[in-house]
């Protein structure tokens, strides 16, 4: 039985020519759209939603353009070398970027996706008297994606990462008078740190070790180093990317991070920024195909992620956080794809788009949901939505037919793949993995139908005073589109236009057709515990009436799952408490030793001199005496001396 | 012998100008107390020059007269001014310049 194999084949990379060449232009629209949105002020408050949408669609319709260039160059790998960044002694970084076919799927997703949620957040914020400020930081965060796939060096990469560190903590805080969004945005951008920490010490690592940190220069010689230095820079990167995507152990930060609006939660934390650490490990492949251990430990962390995710999604009645765990689950599917090595890359990355679709779709359709039920989150308080909101119902259920698997949409194509790709490991680990993701799309079908029964199917249990009524045509349009991509995005991907064939250039050629276990096996067991998910949420939830009040009286399991498998208790146990108590230990050793030295010889000086100064009595005869005095001492001495 | 006769006399009318400027309180008394001081110095310089057979004590003696008049005229001045804002010549009284 052969293993898939894929030699990474290190592709020609051609100067940019023509529209290419251009393709900076993709990062400039919306960054020009975001300084004239915030620097222009009220002024811009009547059109800048419309400014802000623009910048991102002409974005969008230029990364097509430049998509079909690209598919014209040789090698499908062209180099955009724009300015010297950084030159400073050894250190010579060119801004510069590299638009390859990897980078070129990020593009459209980041655009594509990126201009339907612009669309969808005029009606959304509309009546949000900060609807301009929300527009430029959306165009930042989209500008600062692009610069964060397009770019061609570690370097580059870093400064787009922490440029939607800044956007996605600015835009969750972005009702910031809500002490909840302001906690989840610092607690979020904290999170975030730990992880950048990581990513920063990788790129001091190579550029110590290898002397540049170019795509180019780094993947080139990256094999001449040791091997403990190759797993110490992949599990540093894995750090940065387990950060930035919500992976465990830094997991807890995403799900509050739904304090943002819908909009916010539908771009950046679940369709593209979060999966940054999954192109991050993707792009890094030539680092991880030196380094088998680091490659293990992106599997166990997508596997042990994929599992938490998923019992965490199953307890929460917050539609918002159910989608939240739901994305922190699905991103440990597309890392454990990558982290397969060449058989998952494609995998992962086709999970990737197809996500990016649905999901968008599906915290659209929760937004309209909200924007029916007077912005109330609890599923509790729903229920008999699918008659009041037809729309919103026949999207919302086609993104969540594509997100647990259901035959022929988006998720059954790219989550076979990856069950496929880990049994193709042929060991018993492989199907250890292939048994967690096939446990996890269970789960996947049991929350996300719980979601469904809760939210469109039952009795009405609205709030009194709440009237649904189907949102405008402005947020349903986009919530169309991303539906038609649910139910083609993994056909098309997989099957039509295979997205390996695109990403050959970068990831190599896929050797191998023949799987351990049939795709038809596979695609018949994942499917059988899909719909014993669906059953199990059914007898669960749909079959009884919802109780409006969760019930307290409940098992550990689920007490465990509603505090998403204690993440938090862990982390402020573990890391918060010592670090206060660090803290507290270090004011106290600052307060008495360090300054208490300083003002124990400020305040003996200052006393002594007081006391000395008494001396000074201001009586001419007593200092005439001190001269006689001392006059005599001289005199004396100097008779001692010479007589003696 | 008689050196001895001329140091004594110096050492007592020194001793006597000391002790006047440590425990009297009138600036004037005091200031005569200096006086004293000085010239018994002036007579030390004197009895050692004749001693000696030299004029370098008794040219010292002079310059010590013309400094000590020059200082006479300053210090009379001070103690008049002092006098003038605070009625009172005591040493005692003008003791603001402290602590």
């Amino acid at each position: 039985m052969e293993i898939i194999s894929a030699e990474v084949l290190p592709s020609e990379v051609v100067p940019a020519e023509g529209l290419l060449g251009a393709s900076w232009l993709l990062i400039a629209l919306p960054l020009a759209g975001a300084a004239v949105l915030l620097l222009g002020g009220r002024r811009t408050d009547r059109w800048g939603h419309l400014l802000g949408t623009a910048t991102v669609v002409g974005a969008f319709l230029l990364a097509v353009l430049c998509t079909f260039s690209l598919a014209d160059v040789e090698g499908r790998s062209v180099d955009v070398d724009l300015f010297t960044f950084i030159s400073t002694g050894q250190l010579d970084v060119r801004a510069g970027l590299l638009y390859d076919p990897l980078s070129a799927v990020f593009v459209l997703l980041i655009t594509g996706v990126g201009s339907l949620i612009h669309v969808y957040s005029i009606g959304y914020m509309a009546h949000d008297p900060a609807r301009r400020r929300f527009f430029a930081y959306l165009n930042l965060f989209v500008a600062a994606m692009l610069l964060l796939v397009l770019g061609n060096s570690f370097v580059a990469l870093y400064v787009g990462w922490e440029g939607v560190g800044l956007a996605s903590y600015l835009l969750i805080a972005f009702w910031y008078t809500r002490p909840g969004a302001a906690t989840a945005a610092k607690k979020a951008f904290i999170m975030n740190r730990v992880g950048d920490v990581g990513l920063a010490l990788a790129i001091f690592v190579m550029f110590a070790q290898l002397g540049t940190t170019s795509y180019e220069g780094v993947f080139g010689t990256v094999g001449t180093l040791a091997g403990g230095t190759i797993t110490a820079i992949g599990l540093l990167l894995l750090l940065g990317a387990c950060g930035k995507s919500g992976q465990f152990p830094l997991q807890a930060w995403l799900p509050d991070a739904m304090e943002g609006p819908t909009p916010v939660s539908a771009l950046i934390h679940a369709a593209t920024m979060v999966t940054a650490g999954v192109y991050l490990i993707a792009r890094s492949a030539p680092i991880y195909d030196e380094t088998p251990t680091a490659r293990t430990v992106v599997l166990a962390v997508g596997a042990v992620t994929l599992l938490i995710g998923a019992i965490a999604g199953c307890a929460f009645d917050d539609i918002k956080k159910v989608l939240a765990y739901s994305t922190v689950s699905q991103i440990g599917y597309m890392f454990l794809a990558v982290g397969l090595g060449p058989a998952g890359y494609v995998a992962g990355l086709a999970h990737l788009l197809a996500h990016g679709f649905f999901k968008a779709g599906l915290f659209l359709g929760a937004g309209s949901v909200m924007h029916a039920m007077d912005d109330s989150v609890d599923m509790r308080r729903y229920g008999g939505l699918a008659r009041k909101l037809p729309i919103t119902f026949a999207t919302f259920g086609l993104g969540y037919l594509a997100l647990i698997g259901f035959p022929f949409l988006s998720g059954f194509y790219t989550k076979d793949a990856i069950i496929e790709a880990a049994l193709d490991r042929d060991d018993a680990w492989g199907w250890v993995l292939a048994g967690v993701a096939v446990l996890g799309a269970g789960l996947t079908a049991f929350y996300m139908t719980r979601l469904m029964l809760m939210t469109f199917f039952g009795r009405a249990r609205w709030a009194d005073g709440v009237h649904p009524h189907e949102s405008p045509t402005v947020m349903t349009a986009p919530m169309v589109v991303l539906s038609l991509g649910s139910i083609g995005a993994g056909f098309l991907l997989v099957k039509a236009f295979p997205l390996s064939d695109w990403l050959e250039p970068v990831f190599g050629e896929e050797h191998s057709a023949e799987h351990v276990v049939a795709p038809l096996t596979v695609g018949l067991v994942v499917t059988g515990v899909m719909l014993l998910g669906v059953l199990a949420a059914w007898l669960f939830v749909g079959r009884r009436e919802v109780p409006v009040t969760a019930p307290v009286r409940v098992s550990p399991v689920t007490r465990a799952a509603r505090n998403a498998l204690y993440a938090d208790t862990i982390n402020e146990s573990l890391l918060m408490r010592p670090g206060q108590w660090l803290t507290r230990a270090l004011v106290w050793v600052d307060n008495r030793g360090v300054d208490g030295a300083v003002n124990g010889l400020a305040a003996g000086l200052g006393g002594s001199s007081s006391r000395l100064g008494r001396t000074q009595t201001g009586f001419v005869r007593t200092y005439a005496l001190g001269m006689l005095g001392g006059a005599v001492l001289v005199a004396g001495a100097l008779l001692a001396v010479t007589s003696g | 012998m008689t050196l001895t006769y001329y140091l004594v006399l110096a050492a007592i009318l020194f001793t006597i100008g000391a002790v006047g400027v440590l425990v009297r309180r009138n600036a004037i008394v005091v200031f005569m107390c200096i006086e004293l001081m000085l010239n018994s110095v002036n007579l030390t310089l004197v009895t050692f020059a004749r001693a000696t057979g030299t004029v370098d004590g008794q040219i010292m003696a002079f310059f010590v007269m013309v400094v000590a008049a020059a200082e006479v005229v300053v210090g009379l001045a001070i103690i008049m001014s002092i006098y003038r804002t605070r009625r009172s010549a005591s040493v005692d009284d003008a003791n603001l310049l402290k602590y």
